[in-house]
């Protein structure tokens, strides 16, 4: 009850807020069609939309992150955690409150960047729902690093730090723009290291016909998932005490 | 003889070398008005999070109600309001939702929340923001609000920090009046710099410095142990008193 009432204010505070939506959904709607337009001139196969929704649908989750660490950051600043901290709330109220008005948000995100892409052509298939299901471990992890930032930096750092260095991160080291293997060397090792280009590959595997390919990438991701998740909550608690 | 609404026994607070609260020794009956005042630093904020169960006392305890802060937290919160020196509202939801989302938080009822809301409303004179965003309205109201909200589940035991801080003459009297009309229905811990604030809302006070409690007594006590007319003044020997 008490964990419904706030996840319920923490959808809210996301969905009213006119910078997420701009965001969230214009942006990487933006994205799928600046790049199907280069396309149709100048055509590249990391564009073509089999390939290009993929990324964007999991560069997108990024904004997850930055959304997430906003809200917390500021619900700390203005003493509104606080005040709450004064209720009978528990721990597992705020934690999950904070991170499951999320995932559907981040399913939202994604189910828009596949339906644009069946309208630019992707033919509509199984495959699509499969890749919404799929993103939910990357969403998990973006979600779960912006309580842990949110936990730890001030708004003025988490716009910094997920606004500017996160973006950049995902969508340099995804994979999403450019093959990474034609960069080669250190850089590819850390990509192969991080789970950006492994959350886009579950998806780019589903649409290419090459499933298994896939349980090694799931596994990447869903550590990292786990992991960013344990941080998140093992920092939110110290600050909490 | 009954129990008291606020009893703390050795309270201490320390942050490494410095000392915040030292050892304090105050008893709040209930239904009392009580105003905590001292410079900057003195140890009032301090005192007042670890009665919320906000900061864990380093040594000593309070009871809130007969419920210990340090053993049982929860039965603690459940006695309490707090409305912070920050008005601390959620800035995108409506002050109804604002009011809606604390008794969520203390877990009533839609029949219950209904009907609170509904109160609130009328004695906090909120219904012509309702619908408003809470980050949309004045300080004035926003503070109206945040006291509401700290309010949703009948406290017995009401902490209001610097409430007024920040508002214009008017905003402040009205909240004076809200204040007052308080009285009795719930203990009211209060913090403020307004020295006219204190002396006119309170039923007693306690003076602080360097995390110690210096004097405590009715606004008029005070003025009479240190033969000063005005409260303010009588604050300032109190605190000067003390430095040296």
């Amino acid at each position: 009850m008490r964990m419904l009432s706030f996840a319920r204010r923490t959808a809210k505070e996301i969905l009213r807020d006119p910078l997420n939506l701009a965001f969230g959904l214009g942006f990487p709607v933006a994205l799928i069609l600046l790049m199907s337009a280069i396309q149709a001139n100048v055509p590249v196969p990391i564009f073509e939309i089999k390939s290009l929704a993929p990324g964007v649908s999991v560069f997108g989750l990024s904004f997850m992150t930055l959304f997430s660490a906003t809200l917390v950051a500021r619900d700390r600043e203005t003493a509104f955690l606080e005040r709450l901290y004064t209720t009978p709330m528990k721990a597992t109220d705020f934690i999950f409150g904070y991170i499951l008005p999320m995932i559907p948000i981040a399913m939202a995100q994604t189910i828009v960047c596949y339906l644009l892409a069946v309208v630019l052509g992707l033919p509509v298939s199984i495959s699509i729902l499969y890749a919404v299901l799929l993103n939910l471990p990357a969403a998990l992890f973006f979600i779960a690093l912006g309580l842990l930032c949110g936990s730890l930096f001030t708004v003025k750092q988490v716009g910094g730090i997920c606004g500017a260095l996160l973006t950049n991160l995902s969508a340099w080291l995804s994979g999403a723009w450019f093959d990474l293997t034609l960069v080669g060397g250190a850089f590819e090792k850390i990509a192969s290291a991080l789970p950006f280009m492994h959350a886009v590959e579950i998806q780019r595997a589903l649409f290419a016909g090459t499933p298994a390919a896939l349980p090694a990438h799931l596994l990447w991701v869903a550590a990292y998932a786990a992991l960013s998740l344990a941080a998140a909550v093992g920092i939110f608690l110290r600050q909490m005490k | 003889m009954t129990a008291p609404a606020i009893e703390t026994n050795g309270l201490t607070r320390r942050y490494g070398a410095l000392t915040a609260v030292d050892h304090l020794n105050i008893r709040v009956e209930k239904g009392e008005l009580f105003a905590l005042l001292g410079v900057n630093g003195a140890g009032k904020t301090t005192t007042i999070r670890m009665l919320c169960c906000l900061t864990k006392p380093t040594e000593g305890d309070a009871t809130l109600s007969g419920a210990s802060i340090v053993r049982e937290p929860m039965h603690v919160k459940e006695k309490i309001g707090v409305s912070p020196q920050e008005t601390a509202v959620a800035a995108n939801l409506t002050a109804e939702e604002n009011l809606r989302l604390m008794c969520g938080m203390h877990g009533l009822s839609k029949a219950e929340t209904d009907e609170k809301v509904r109160a609130l409303s009328e004695r906090f004179h909120l219904n012509e923001v309702l619908s408003r965003r809470a980050g949309k309205l004045s300080g004035g109201w926003q503070r109206r609000l945040s006291i509401a909200m700290a309010l949703v589940s009948d406290p017995e035991i009401l902490f209001l920090d610097e409430p007024t801080l920040g508002l214009d003459v008017i905003a402040r009297s009205e909240l004076w009046d809200v204040i007052r009309g308080m009285k009795g229905h719930a203990t009211i811990i209060l913090t403020t710099h307004y020295m006219e604030e204190a002396e006119a809302l309170s039923d007693r006070v306690g003076v602080m410095k360097d995390g110690r409690l210096l004097a405590l007594g009715t606004p008029d006590a005070l003025k009479a142990q240190t033969g000063q007319e005005k409260f303010e003044d009588a604050f300032i020997a109190i605190v000067r008193g003390a430095s040296k």
